[in-house]
């Protein structure tokens, strides 16, 4: 979907992102970029699965280096989940399992892949 | 291999298995190619659905098609992906391994499946790619080379557009022709694929995807539209409360009409069977325990229907993730997983397809949670006691000008529910079972039109599969029920009710002296005994003991007033919010867990709660000049 950019004020906070690496957990909606590592190392024992386990599903899902990510939609309660859009397929998560994910923010009108 | 050209032979019969992501359309192929041959069961040993179909293919090969449950990965995470990855290489009890696969995908989706594809390769077993939903592909301008695809990922491919029954013919025909070529498994080289192995599987699906799919023209942005309502945080959950108060509204007005001809069915059925059978054992046991112990379970089956109905229409529609999606984190602070949404939603109409509907849930204490405090809501069978005690004890008055006081009780009794199983599971998880809740990463779907013919032979499937299992459950506790409160019957000269003088009575007599505190007579303890096989069963008891005949509610409403204080009244309402007065339930419980325990469980901790709450109440109702 091409039709949602963002507002230009949101453009101007953007702007300072741009190139800035954070994890997938801290993105807002509106934030897009490209995923430059997928670790296994934030709060082992704090997901019911071990960390290369969690790891593991975010790679199988799709969260590998390399593909495009935006975050679409948040949750009413604590900004949580997230719904965000991996390559060409949507997918929702808790920022909690988001943490080890981490994307290389785009400039706000850079062309979409 | 017997020569594919002499149709009149009898050709050995194969085994198919389907395979793909979950929101492939995968079952809405396996009831295209199916049809009605199917047959639906457990797996040996666990409570993994086996869907599994008959096809005649032309060349007169029998194919039997087993319907796995959809996965991203061989790596299985949950029950049902450890029968898929078993099924699949060949494993599992009790199942004969499958001659052909077909490998079921989304063709606008194909990113994730290519990896699943990759690995369902290494098994070596000999597949068919299946693209389905070709259709939306097509519509939306991408462009796939199936020439440049087959050959990168080995196999024949067929599109297919499963809701239009479009390419099954020639599904069946691939399948078959593989057969009759004499495509053997190779030997299996799949092993369990660490991060680095998954992400060169990426990689190399990527590489396929580049060379042979062109990005769609016109790409889906009605979902991302619908999305930007049904997900904003304020406005996703108006709809989402909107959409289950329409949903409670039909489930208790479509399904009236429906119930109570079904009631008045039974008791007619009853009635003609007393009026004509001579008096007696059999008589007894045909009418108080056979017809009024089915009926009183199959009187739910409309509502139950409606509330289903709702279910697969919006899980079809690709809603259900995004509810699950709304209430992760409400959910979430109760240590309850996003996905037990619909299994507590469904209990509500009734506990029992609430607990086989929790199958979706992956983590095993995540379900189990959600089966422990699924009966804590507010089912049907409770609606009838309620409105006996607050029609009896609770005054038509008016409250704050709009609302009346009876209406207030009853939401006050719902939300009580509510409010206990998030409790109830707040402390399980904080207690007894410490540590962080199960990922949770869900594909949220394309929005798609349900299929009217696919809801209608999924809701049929429900139905049926609710009136098999539970009847087979049910059927069994009310002959017992009935023995108790019908042996040993009343001595000559009685004048006391039968029931007085059974093996309820004695145990409800027995009882009494421990439920005095709570306010309880013998006459409610005895009721509580063949109570205990449905909830609503215990109104026509206490018009047995009381010995109204008959059912006349308002003659009961009268006595309750006579006999019973405001006190004992509300304590009753109290127990009957706890209370596990319904043993269909624990059989479902034993079922879907395999255990005795947690029945067991469940028994102690909903009995415990009904007496403190029925104490408090009753204990406090004095207190205030109420006794």
């Amino acid at each position: 979907m091409h039709d949602l950019l963002p507002e230009p004020d949101e453009a101007a906070f953007a702007a300072a992102d741009a190139g800035r690496t954070v994890r997938l957990s801290a993105a807002k909606p509106g934030d897009r970029g490209v995923i430059v590592d997928v670790r296994a190392e934030t709060h082992p024992g704090d997901h019911g699965v071990d960390v290369g386990e969690l790891q593991r599903r975010l790679l199988e899902f799709g969260f590998v280096e390399g593909a495009h990510v935006e975050v679409l939609h948040e949750g009413a309660i604590w900004r949580d989940p997230i719904a965000v859009r991996l390559d060409d397929m949507r997918i929702a998560l808790r920022r909690r399992d988001a943490e080890d994910v981490w994307l290389r923010l785009d400039a706000p009108g850079a062309p979409r892949p | 291999m017997t020569d594919a050209s002499l149709p009149t032979a009898a050709l050995p019969g194969a085994r198919v298995a389907l395979v793909g992501n979950p929101n492939s359309g995968k079952t809405a192929l396996f009831n295209a190619l199916t049809g009605s041959r199917q047959k639906v069961a457990n797996y040996a040993g666990v409570t993994v659905e086996r869907k599994e179909g008959q096809i005649a293919a032309p060349s007169g090969r029998m194919l039997s098609v087993l319907d796995l449950p959809g996965t991203y990965s061989l790596r299985a995470r949950s029950p049902d992906e450890v029968v898929t990855r078993d099924a699949v290489l060949g494993k599992l009890a009790g199942e004969q391994p499958p001659d052909v696969l077909i490998c079921v995908a989304d063709a606008t989706n194909l990113r994730l499946v290519l990896r699943l594809i990759l690995e369902l390769k290494a098994v070596g077993r000999p597949m068919v790619l299946a693209l389905n939903m070709y259709d939306i592909a097509q519509r939306q301008g991408l462009r796939i080379d199936l020439d440049g695809l087959a050959r990168d990922i080995g196999c024949p491919i067929v599109t297919t557009v499963a809701t239009r029954k479009r390419g099954v013919d020639d599904l069946v025909a691939q399948v078959d022709g593989l057969i009759a070529a004499g495509a053997l498994s190779a030997d299996s080289t799949w092993r369990e694929p660490d991060a680095g192995q998954i992400r060169d599987a990426h990689r190399e699906a990527q590489r396929i995807l580049k060379a042979n799919v062109r990005p769609a023209e016109r790409p889906d942005t009605f979902t991302g539209k619908v999305d930007g309502v049904l997900l904003h945080p304020i406005a996703g959950l108006a709809t989402l409360f909107l959409l289950l108060f329409v949903m409670f509204q039909a489930v208790f007005t479509w399904s009236k009409g429906a119930g109570d001809l079904m009631g008045d069915g039974f008791s007619a059925v009853g009635g003609f069977l007393a009026a004509h059978l001579p008096p007696g054992l059999l008589a007894s046991f045909l009418t108080d325990g056979v017809i009024a112990g089915v009926g009183s379970v199959l009187v739910f089956l409309p509502q139950i229907l409606v509330l289903f109905f709702f279910i697969i229409l919006l899980e079809d529609f690709g809603y259900m993730a995004r509810a699950a999606f709304l209430m992760d984190r409400i959910m979430g602070g109760a240590g309850l997983h996003g996905r037990a949404f619909i299994p507590l939603l469904s209990s509500f109409a009734c506990a029992i397809p609430g607990i086989m509907a929790t199958r979706v849930i992956d983590n095993k204490r995540d379900r189990l949670t959600t089966i422990l405090v699924a009966p804590l809501m507010t089912c049907s069978a409770r609606i009838p006691v309620y409105t006996l005690i607050i029609s009896a004890f609770i005054p038509n008055r008016p409250v704050a000008g709009v609302l009346n006081l009876p209406g207030l009780v009853m939401f006050g009794l719902y939300a009580t529910g509510i409010v206990s199983a998030l409790a109830v599971s707040f402390v399980t998880r904080r207690l007894f079972w410490r540590g962080a809740v199960e990922p949770f990463l869900m594909e949220l779907p394309a929005y798609k039109l349900p299929d009217p013919l696919n809801v209608a032979r999924s809701l049929y499937l429900r139905g049926k599969i609710f009136v098999t299992r539970a009847g087979t459950i049910i059927f069994p506790i009310m002959i017992l029920v009935w023995f108790l409160s019908s042996f040993p019957g009343a001595p000559p000269g009685a004048t006391d009710p039968a029931i007085n003088y059974s093996l309820a009575g004695r145990i409800g007599h027995l009882l009494q002296p421990a439920l005095a505190p709570i306010g309880f007579n013998w006459q409610m303890t005895v009721a509580l005994i063949p109570g205990f096989a449905a909830r609503e069963v215990a109104v026509a008891t206490l018009g047995t003991v009381y010995a109204i005949g008959g059912g006349a509610r308002d003659a009961l409403v009268t006595t309750l007033q006579h006999h019973w204080s405001i006190a004992t009244g509300l304590a009753f309402l109290a127990w009957y919010v706890f209370a596990p007065q319904c043993a269909s339930t624990f059989g479902v419980v034993k079922r879907e867990t395999n255990s005795w325990l947690w029945p067991g469980v469940m028994l102690v901790y909903m009995t415990s709660l009904a007496y403190l709450a029925a104490f408090l109440v009753y204990q406090t109702a004095r207190a205030v000049g109420l006794g």
